[in-house]
């Protein structure tokens, strides 16, 4: 049965018939052609499928698209203007939070998350936030780096608009 | 993976979902947060012909206090528990098992009432519901029920509901002067089910003697138990170490566990032993501040 949604996604309005069953890391790589949102190991263990429903983390393996109607969705290409980086993407970059890059979509969206309820986290509150995304590259300690990183240049940054 | 064939349904109230549950019969699942029964559905292990979209529907989502009770709203997700001020400060064993239940974006989707009605005995939230003596508060097609959380866990998967209830809202006795809980559980990794896990929660009175006193585990039995044994010998007497010593004792020969992957059924008694005894110090301790 073919049901129509209606949804936001990086700030664009999107309407489109999907299935019951069709799975929304699917409808945002297959039907809308985002393929920064990876799927690893589809069974919401690793968080490569992580993206924002609503301003909050989510597994997109395990959520159904037809739940989504009505939402706000962010992928990894939504979080930042075309040729600039996000933050976080920046930390990432300058402390080397990433080897194959596999993990690192989702990682991401994790942080924002993860920043927008604890701005300014210690090493253990950052290990934990993470702890449903797997990396296998790096040992996570660069990437933790980079979350404080960008936690720090987002502080400034919440100082100097103010 | 994807999951079987299935048709969705939308909810828009609980009058509805449970208008459409009745009119689908038995091969209609209600859906929460979905966080367990997607994953199933995905494993093929539940094939419902409809699901029932509950989480739209408002009014579901709330923690509060309310004359003698803590009342929290079946649809509230454990990430909203994790950051409640009321639960943080007075309930405190929320925080130690949501810290410990999966993991941060699963938390922001996974819901209480799914966590209980799902009747699974590897779930977090259930021994907690038995340690403070919750009682399950369900709207159905002949209106609403309350069901004491001892009568509500039936078997593996399999509670006191009916197809058409729906698990809508929980009432915990507030907690008193000298009240205190906690939890713990033993994992080999995060996101997994507890190896073994022990929730605690003590009332004691102005003499420090415990008048009330709730013990239960996780992933030790098929269905989410309580240790009555070592509840008994405590309540009424005034905790010393060797009590505690004693119902550590009793909950590891009362359980149930079997040897799988995550340790022998040595092990896992080994732990429930060890476990309880530092939840009811763990507990004493909070409900002695």
């Amino acid at each position: 049965m073919k049901h129509e949604i209606t949804l936001t996604i990086n700030g664009q309005s999107v309407t489109a018939e999907v299935d019951s069953r069709l799975l929304l890391v699917h409808f945002i790589r297959e039907n809308l052609d985002l393929t920064g949102t990876h799927i690893g190991c589809d069974t919401s263990n690793c968080g490569a499928c992580t993206i924002l429903l609503n301003g909050k983390s989510v597994k997109s393996c395990t959520y159904l698209a037809v739940r989504a109607d009505g939402a706000e969705i962010t992928t990894i290409e939504g979080i930042a203007a075309e040729g600039t980086n996000h933050p976080i993407q920046q930390g990432f970059h300058d402390q080397h939070g990433l080897h194959c890059g596999f993990c690192t979509p989702g990682m991401i969206m994790r942080s924002i998350d993860l920043l927008n309820n604890n701005p300014n986290p210690t090493e253990e509150e950052i290990r934990w936030g993470i702890s449903g995304n797997l990396c296998r590259c790096t040992g996570y300690n660069n990437i933790v780096k980079s979350i404080r990183q960008a936690a720090e240049e987002m502080q400034k940054e919440k100082e100097t608009t103010v | 993976m994807i999951p079987a064939n299935f048709t969705y349904h939308k909810a828009s109230s609980l009058k509805d979902a449970i208008a459409l549950a009745e009119s689908l019969g038995e091969e209609a699942k209600y859906m929460s947060g979905g966080h367990s029964l997607l994953p199933m559905m995905k494993l093929r292990f539940a094939t419902p012909e409809h699901i029932i979209d509950i989480s739209k529907i408002q009014g579901l989502s709330f923690i509060k206090e309310e004359g003698d009770l803590l009342k929290i709203g079946a649809m509230t997700t454990q990430t909203e528990m994790e950051y409640s001020d009321l639960l943080r400060s007075k309930y405190p064993i929320f925080g130690d098992a949501i810290k410990l239940t999966a993991d941060p974006s699963v938390r922001n989707v996974g819901t209480l009432g799914g966590n209980i009605a799902h009747g699974d005995a590897a779930n977090d939230q259930p021994a907690l519901m038995l340690a403070m003596r919750a009682t399950v508060i369900a709207e159905g097609v002949d209106g609403q029920k309350s069901i004491p959380i001892d009568e509500f866990f039936h078997g593996f998967y399999m509670t006191a509901l009916e197809p058409t209830d729906i698990l809508v809202e929980i009432h915990i006795p507030k907690a008193s002067k000298h009240s205190g809980g906690a939890y713990h559980k033993v994992e080999r990794k995060v996101g997994d089910y507890a190896t073994a896990g022990v929730a605690v929660y003590v009332e004691l009175d102005d003499d420090g003697v415990c008048r009330e006193i709730g013990i239960a585990l996780t992933n030790v039995s098929a269905v989410p138990m309580r240790v009555d044994r070592a509840e008994e010998l405590l309540r009424g007497k005034k905790i010393t170490d060797d009590l505690i010593g004693q119902a550590g004792v009793f909950a590891s020969e009362d359980c149930e566990p079997t040897s799988d992957l995550r340790g022998s059924e040595a092990y896992k008694r080994s732990l429930v032993d060890t476990i309880t005894k530092r939840m009811l110090n763990k507990a004493l301790e909070r409900a002695r501040q």
